[in-house]
């Protein structure tokens, strides 16, 4: 079935021209021009038509947790956020740190909406003692390493992997990377929010900014020390950001990331005393929101990620401590990302894109430009339109959204995976 | 300071009470103070009202102090009381609310280690949520008995200048305390090592100090706070000896304060640590008034939000009529 997007503009790493896009049943793109016909014509006029996104985090719950997600449901999410690619942590339940997991979650994967790309623990059960067995994993295929939910704590330990890592570019075929989640455990420990005037005021126990930054640091030394690839994942304050800016300024191999949710929310949502603004690592300061924006506007901050992080509900109804952190995301980010970013369209589109799809290394099936040949995973968005968010109408079994009832403004119209029209006109087709 | 969250209907903090909100209950609780004093102390307003305490940490005195206010006026009470967290059992706090709402609670007396759960709480039930303090965040009726206790000796807290001395980071007395003094005009300066401060008070309507000895001369009351064993083990201080040396309430720092200077502390006391044994039973410390005030203060906080909120002079004969008064 050859399926055409018509009268969209295209917008992708090359630039931007209107014209339809032919998918053939390969899965390729067909042509690129006017007046294309195909068995399924979707309407793309008044639309943009570009490279699917890549999520480079999120928690998909699937093997362990499957109350709260599965493979299948964030998949669904993802579509209809716009995504082709779900890069998968591995704080699963068995622990995602050997090769029998990782092809479990990518079976299951094959199933499912988008493309899942699993990730690998650093440590065997992100415990962070003891290496995972990397060289296996990096022949099954598995190209990002990552503690995820906690920063590897033992700096010796964090330099024998980013060592070991670089061994391994040849087996991989290109540079192996470790994903850090920076945060030292010995300053943040006990603290359920961001520390400042906000956690004061509300009498929780905070975390301060430097139980991140200490790592950023502590990181970048290393990585000058090793020449390892270190990806930064969900950056949220201002001293982290100008650190990786200095970092790459030097010229070292190191990349980041920003969540929607920490450059569009501030400790200030805490007050409500409602989990759902519980997030590791915590919602920050107005000057922080103000610099990972800044970061994003001068590339700084590679890509936005979701750290879609699906909770069941009933373990976000206990108290600020004893629920679980985290909040979904994949549904909200593109919305999230043209309305508050600061980024135009087209940079919107790389950071969601071809950017983090660069970063995950599947440069060659996702974020490549719409030209015929090339893969075809596309989605179509409105940026006009908007709409109202709803935890209960998402994909997710989970509805721990921070951004109920608010308007967006653009939305997801059709995603197509690998050729296959997954979202049409809004709804997930399967 | 800010409002977290509205209190219609429920006591969830000194935020968002405005002075006359203070004033209005510190004048109930006269009324119910004359009722402590009668012979048979105890009168019939709550009659039929449930009125249940839900104790997520230990606490025997503020559970006996609100079960007694509860029994004095009549009302029926229930307990709930969970030594750790909800969480070990597997069932959720909203499971546990609940719980107690289908028990016809009417009021639901709150009190867990951590901060917020009353304001959570409260949307989860149709009863009158009051705090009975919520981890490091609000202790109201605490504030209420102090400021009451305050007003009793001298009149008005206006232009009292008042120290609160010690572990301030994890006081929920202090928060609201702080709250509470100066609405009502008073004063206040946070005394502690700067590790036992909140990370960030620069927007408090406070001064705050590391020494005690300065300010004693100057002080028309000293509010102790309780010191734990634990903030050592956690790296905040080096040892309690060094605590009870630089900021203990010796009987020779008490003497040092001005004659009519008021000694307040939440209890229960380390005998020779916030405050020495001497200094606790001295003429002026108010320590017992604040524990006879505690039950006047939460009997007028039971009474104006289970009354319907109307007076004690519009419930159709007034609530402090004797048993067996009119209906």
């Amino acid at each position: 079935m050859s399926v055409v997007l018509r009268g969209g503009r295209i917008i992708d790493a090359e630039g931007e021209r209107t014209l339809d896009v032919e998918i053939g049943d390969d899965g390729r793109i067909a042509a690129v021009g006017t007046g294309l016909t195909g068995d399924l014509d979707l309407d793309a006029s008044g639309c943009v038509v570009s490279p699917g996104f890549v999520d480079l985090h999120s928690h998909l719950r699937e093997p362990g947790q499957e109350e709260a997600e599965t493979i299948e449901t964030g998949a669904r999410g993802g579509s209809l956020g716009g995504y082709t690619a779900l890069v998968a942590m591995p704080n699963t339940d068995p622990t995602t740190d050997c090769v029998a997991v990782v092809e479990q979650v990518r079976a299951l994967g094959r199933r499912s909406t988008c493309e899942i790309v699993p990730t690998a623990a650093m440590t065997v059960g992100r415990a962070g003692t003891d290496m995972a067995p990397m060289g296996e994993l990096v022949d099954a295929g598995v190209g990002i390493f990552t503690d995820d939910g906690t920063g590897l704590q033992d700096p010796r330990l964090m330099r024998r992997l980013m060592e070991y890592s670089t061994g391994l570019t040849r087996r991989l075929g290109r540079p192996v990377m470790l994903a850090q989640h920076c945060e030292v455990s010995a300053l943040s420990a006990g603290g359920y929010m961001h520390e400042g005037e906000w956690s004061s005021l509300l009498g929780i126990p905070g975390q301060p900014a430097e139980a991140e930054e200490l790592m950023v640091m502590r990181d970048i030394a290393l990585v000058r020390l090793t020449g390892a690839h270190l990806h930064f994942q969900h950056l949220s304050t201002a001293s982290s950001v100008a650190m990786v800016r200095g970092a790459k300024a030097a010229g070292l191999p190191v990349t980041a990331e920003a969540t929607t949710h920490h450059f569009t929310l501030t400790d200030a949502a805490c007050a409500s005393y409602d989990p759902v603004f519980k997030v590791h690592p915590p919602l920050r300061t107005d000057a922080d929101v103000a610099a990972i924006r800044a970061g994003l506007a001068d590339g700084t901050i590679d890509a936005v990620a979701t750290d879609h992080a699906p909770h069941a509900p009933h373990t976000k109804e206990r108290s600020f401590d004893e629920a679980p952190p985290g909040m979904l995301g994949l549904e909200t980010a593109f919305a999230l990302t043209l309305d508050e970013s600061g980024l135009d369209l087209p940079e919107v589109l790389a950071v969601l894109s071809w950017r983090p799809a660069a970063i995950a290394g599947i440069a060659d099936r996702h974020g490549a430009s719409v030209v015929p040949g090339s893969p075809a995973n596309l989605c179509v968005v409105d940026p006009d339109e908007t709409w109202t968010v709803s935890g209960a109408a998402m994909a997710s079994r989970s509805s721990n959204t921070p951004y109920e009832g608010r308007t967006l403004r653009g939305r997801v119209r059709h995603t197509i995976r690998a050729g296959e029209p997954v979202v049409v006109d809004g709804e997930a087709r399967r | 300071m800010v409002t977290t969250k509205p209190t219609n209907g429920h006591l969830l903090g000194i935020d968002g009470m405005s002075r006359s909100d203070l004033e209005e209950l510190l004048e109930l609780t006269d009324t119910f103070a004359e009722v402590g004093r009668r012979p048979i102390p105890k009168v019939p307003a709550l009659r039929g009202r449930t009125v249940a305490t839900v104790f997520f940490e230990n606490s025997t005195r503020t559970r006996m102090s609100f079960d007694t206010a509860a029994r004095r006026l009549s009302a029926d009470t229930i307990a709930f009381a969970a030594g750790g967290s909800s969480l070990s059992k597997g069932e959720s706090l909203r499971d546990t609310v609940e719980v107690v709402s289908s028990y016809g609670a009417d009021a639901m007396v709150i009190r867990h280690p951590m901060a917020g759960t009353a304001h959570r709480v409260a949307g989860w039930t149709d009863a009158a949520v009051i705090n009975a303090g919520d981890g490091c965040h609000e202790h109201p009726t605490q504030a209420l008995l102090d400021c009451y206790t305050l007003r009793e000796r001298r009149g008005a807290l206006d232009g009292m200048r008042i120290a609160i001395v010690g572990d301030v980071r994890h006081s929920r007395v202090a928060r609201s305390n702080v709250l509470a003094f100066t609405a009502l005009g008073a004063e206040v300066v946070l005394v502690a090592p700067a590790t036992l401060l909140p990370p960030a008070v620069e927007g408090w309507p406070v001064t705050v100090a590391h020494e005690l000895d300065p300010l004693l001369a100057g002080l028309d009351a000293v509010y102790l706070l309780r010191m734990q064993q634990e903030r050592i083990t956690e790296g905040l201080i080096p040892s309690i000896r060094e605590y009870a040396a630089d900021f203990g309430l010796s009987a020779e720092r008490a003497a040092r304060l001005p004659d009519d200077a008021l000694i307040l502390h939440p209890g229960p006391t380390n005998p020779g640590v916030e405050i020495s044994a001497v200094a606790a039973a001295y003429h002026r410390s108010v320590i017992l008034d604040q524990v006879v005030h505690g039950v006047s203060v939460r009997m007028a906080v039971l009474f104006l939000l289970l009354g319907s909120g109307r007076s004690p002079a519009s419930t159709g004969g007034s609530p402090t009529d004797e048993e067996g008064g009119r209906p």
